[in-house]
């Protein structure tokens, strides 16, 4: 048996973005052990590059806005398929989230007098989105991370964890990684574990997201035992750049249709008006005059039809270009630069603009930015309860985007970033409360360690095999053809046979060169979470036989109201990552009547 | 399709050389495309650290034909024509290939003395907008460390790293100091710990800043002016001498709170 360089702690956190390091602040501030592992440097991951803002009924802006509404507009994005509870805790501890955070040192944006001042995003009644700019995400990763480093933590950067590893009960007692820079195995033992390793775009073609989201912590956590729920709910955002090809994905905010923002197409016409489904027309503009007052008043006209959440929006766009009404690069035009002064959109939007300019050689001051629909989030994640961030593997814990639940079929808007501070802390909380408990782990299975890291090793040993990258590259393409924005029964069909094919040349990759610092490699390690989380993705795309949120079947165009009552959950009952997988029907939480009361008003 | 070659260091902390790649050059790509094509294809084990290729996480700083750029926001079309040459950061030493180990920026963020505001009012601070401007401009840094990378006291210096932050830190000294809420006084830590006399002011970590902090002038001689009022300024100091502090001094400044 070799040995490891080997640490112990009470709690280990999996990931270093908002949920992560949130959730390491409460635990430390419990008198805790923590370490953080994280695949990239500190203060990288994903939520550096959340725009817009995070979403808090403060009532800086509209008083009359509160935690109820929240909670009402959160769940009818939501398409009605989240766990209520995480969206009502959710819309009452945002507000305390974002205010601590200033104590940590954030520095908002603020109203006249003194408060933090808060924008409109898409789906949200009032505008709730406290806000620097359009760079948010780095200052909650930021502020978060000066704080985690002024309380001492032990943060292991860029080491990617492996496999959770279980004690004789089955219980959490640590996890196997490797180092980046060098390639050297590391074990940890923790008697729990919190999982905040985001999401899983990297499996698409057109994605907004990073080399990192790959889905480490849905597989892992699927692979221990826990269950992955609403994993067809891929959110594609509205606006991601078309052009050039290179940046094709390229997130553009969702602020800029906030701060007044249009969707045009090639006929010139703001085409949003035709696309207003009946669940929110009572609330949407009817004309353009009427949608223009709005963002001056918002008691002067409804919400310009731009701010429909984003799954209508996308929908709307890819309908547009099939049409014939696209942009010359496929897409349709966002326009602001002939609604607002150049100095406006240069304060408000000052990413944007740069992003444009250097990377498009377009001055969105004075041209249409070209834009369309990009993979950008996974509602679905790990089952998790509400209250706790627990999920049924004792001591196993998930926070952020790999927790699912919270956002339903489709996720608002500005509701990711106050997701992490809200369920990072109960997460931090939930790891407390069970050690606590005096549960801890009893052994340490170093079985699944040596397991793991011959198969981490395999494609050394192998003389001949398959670039990972050839992998990557057909199973993003397959994933964006077969179960994109737009599904049927006879693709997604196609795509769990491919799937397997995939699986079958995963075992065969190999790679070259040695295992420091060595990205091929980390490519392979990072080839079996990809294909375990597409193939939930394609079960339950299938399964899901509906449209609903981010999940939409051309075969099934309307939502179907007994689809309306569960989640699909995924397991697999050995733990291998192309073992046998089981999905079942698992219902919704029983709403009380005083929250269903909340969702029927009129408003 | 033209062609363009691509000269990149390979190598690791005992040494390397430049290898070269030619591509087919393709529409509106920048740096780090050609990067990843080489590494999909040629040579996977090409080790180069990216996250957001978006300009905004600062994983991807090189210096491309001698400068420190994100090989992310760099075109390839607004490169001169001719083989376009990638090496690691100079400052910082090798780990392989582009990758470099920037750990010391992380042991001078551990060494920097945390906010410390008033207890919070039950519904927030007040602040205004003209009071947070200065201290956000500073903190749109994405921490790349290209000015790290061009800073002299460093670049030409490896012993100074003991005792000097560098301009990365100055902005963040200056964003603490310039804060609405705080009231930790590190003006004497930055000039005793920090080595803020250390910089000679040459603009050159201004220069490569890619979100365009204007580092030396908004922070750095602002520094630079209220230490030399904290520690010179008869008044002031005698002020210090028989007034009760309301800021600390650089002693206690450098104990981090509790959390």
């Amino acid at each position: 048996m070799t040995d490891y360089e080997h640490h112990d702690y009470d709690v280990l956190i999996i990931g270093a973005g908002g949920a992560g390091l949130r959730a390491a602040i409460e635990a430390k501030q419990r008198g805790l052990s923590v370490g953080i592992v994280t695949k990239s440097l500190l203060g990288k991951a994903h939520t550096v590059m959340a725009e817009g803002g995070m979403a808090a009924a403060m009532g800086n802006v509209y008083p009359e806005d509160n935690w109820q509404v929240h909670f009402r507009d959160t769940m009818r994005g939501g398409k009605f398929l989240n766990n209520y509870r995480m969206a009502e805790l959710h819309a009452k501890e945002a507000p305390d989230r974002v205010r601590e955070l200033e104590q940590w040192g954030a520095l908002f944006d603020r109203t006249k007098d003194g408060k933090i001042l808060q924008r409109d995003f898409g789906g949200h009644r009032y505008a709730r989105l406290a806000h620097v700019g359009d760079r948010t995400g780095l200052e909650l990763i930021r502020t978060l991370q000066q704080k985690v480093v002024s309380m001492g933590t032990d943060v292991y950067m860029e080491c990617k964890v492996l496999r959770l590893v279980h004690d004789e009960h089955g219980a959490i007692a640590g996890a196997v990684a490797y180092w980046r820079p060098t390639g050297q195995f590391v074990t940890f033992g923790a008697k729990s574990i919190i999982l905040a390793t985001g999401g899983v775009g990297k499996s698409w073609k057109f994605t907004s997201n990073s080399w990192e989201s790959t889905g480490d912590g849905h597989a892992m956590a699927l692979w221990a035992g826990a269950e992955l729920i609403d994993m067809e709910a891929i959110q594609f955002h509205p606006t991601g750049m078309v052009w050039p090809l290179s940046v094709r994905g390229l997130l553009v905010t969702e602020g800029v249709r906030g701060d007044g923002g249009v969707l045009r197409n090639s006929n010139g016409e703001r085409f949003m008006f035709n696309y207003v489904a009946d669940m929110f027309r009572a609330e949407t503009a009817e004309s353009e005059e009427e949608a223009d007052r709005w963002y001056e008043d918002h008691s002067a006209g409804r919400r310009p039809p731009e701010l429909l959440p984003r799954d209508e929006v996308a929908r709307a766009i890819n309908a547009e270009v099939k049409n014939g009404r696209g942009s010359p690069h496929g897409g349709v035009f966002l326009d602001i630069g002939s609604r607002r002064s150049a100095e406006f959109i240069r304060r408000r939007l000052p990413s944007m603009y740069h992003q444009f300019m250097e990377l498009a050689g377009v001055d969105i001051t004075r041209e249409s930015m070209e834009i369309g629909p990009t993979c950008h989030y996974i509602m679905g994640g790990v089952k998790v309860d509400a209250d706790t961030a627990a999920t049924r593997v004792p001591g196993l814990f998930a926070a952020g985007e790999v927790a699912g639940g919270m956002h339903g079929a489709n996720r608002l808007g500005g509701n990711s970033l106050s997701d992490l501070v809200v369920f990072g802390q109960r997460a931090g909380l939930g790891a407390a409360a069970y050690l606590e408990g005096g549960s801890g782990p009893r052994g340490f299975d170093r079985g699944e360690v040596e397991a793991a890291i011959v198969q981490a090793t395999a494609p050394f040993e192998r003389e001949s095999g398959e670039n990972p990258y050839d992998i990557q590259r057909d199973l993003q393409e397959m994933m964006q053809a077969n179960v994109g924005i737009i599904r049927n029964g006879p693709e997604i069909e196609e795509a769990i046979v491919a799937l397997e094919t995939l699986s079958e040349r995963v075992r065969n990759v190999a790679v070259a060169g040695g295992r420091a610092y060595n990205p091929g490699w980390n490519l392979a390690t990072d080839l079996p979470s990809m294909i375990t989380v597409s193939k939930c993705t394609a079960r339950g795309a299938l399964e899901r036989r509906e449209s609903r949120g981010g999940h939409t079947r051309e075969d099934f165009p309307k939502a179907d109201p007994e689809f309306g009552t569960f989640n699909l959950a995924h397991s697999v009952a050995d733990g291998r990552w192309d073992g046998e997988f089981t999905t079942v029907r698992s219902p919704l939480l029983v709403m009380p009547d005083e929250l269903k009361a909340l969702l029927e008003e009129a408003h | 399709m033209s062609q363009v070659t691509m000269r990149v260091w390979r190598g690791d902390a005992n040494g390397g050389d430049f290898q070269e790649f030619a591509l087919e050059r393709q529409e509106g790509e920048v740096v780090l495309d050609v990067i990843h094509r080489i590494q999909a294809t040629e040579a996977p084990d090409l080790a180069c650290r990216w996250n957001c290729k978006a300009g905004k996480c600062g994983s991807c700083a090189a210096e491309i034909n001698g400068k420190p750029r994100l090989m992310c926001m760099t075109r390839m079309d607004q490169l001169p024509e001719g083989p376009v040459t990638v090496t690691p950061m100079r400052t910082f030493p090798i780990i392989r290939d582009l990758v470099t180990d920037v750990s010391f920026n992380f042991a001078m963020a551990e060494r920097v003395p945390a906010l410390l505001p008033p207890p919070m009012p039950e519904d927030g601070y007040r602040m205004y907008q003209e009071d947070v401007e200065r201290g956000q401009e500073f903190r749109k840094c994405i921490e790349c460390f290209m000015c790290q990378d061009v800073c002299h006291v460093i670049r030409d210096h490896e012993e100074n790293k003991q005792h000097y932050a560098g301009p990365r830190f100055f902005i963040r000294y200056a964003e603490l100091e310039m804060h609405p809420l705080d009231t930790n006084d590190r003006r004497d830590y930055v000039r005793e710990e920090m080595g803020l006399g250390y910089c000679n002011i040459t603009k050159c970590c201004t220069e490569v800043c890619p979100e365009h902090i204007k580092i030396t002038d908004n922070a750095i001689i602002p520094m630079k002016e209220r230490v030399v009022d904290a520690h010179y300024d008869p008044v002031a100091w005698l002020g210090r001498k028989i007034r009760r502090r309301t800021k600390r001094t650089a002693s206690e400044a450098s104990v981090q709170p509790q959390p």
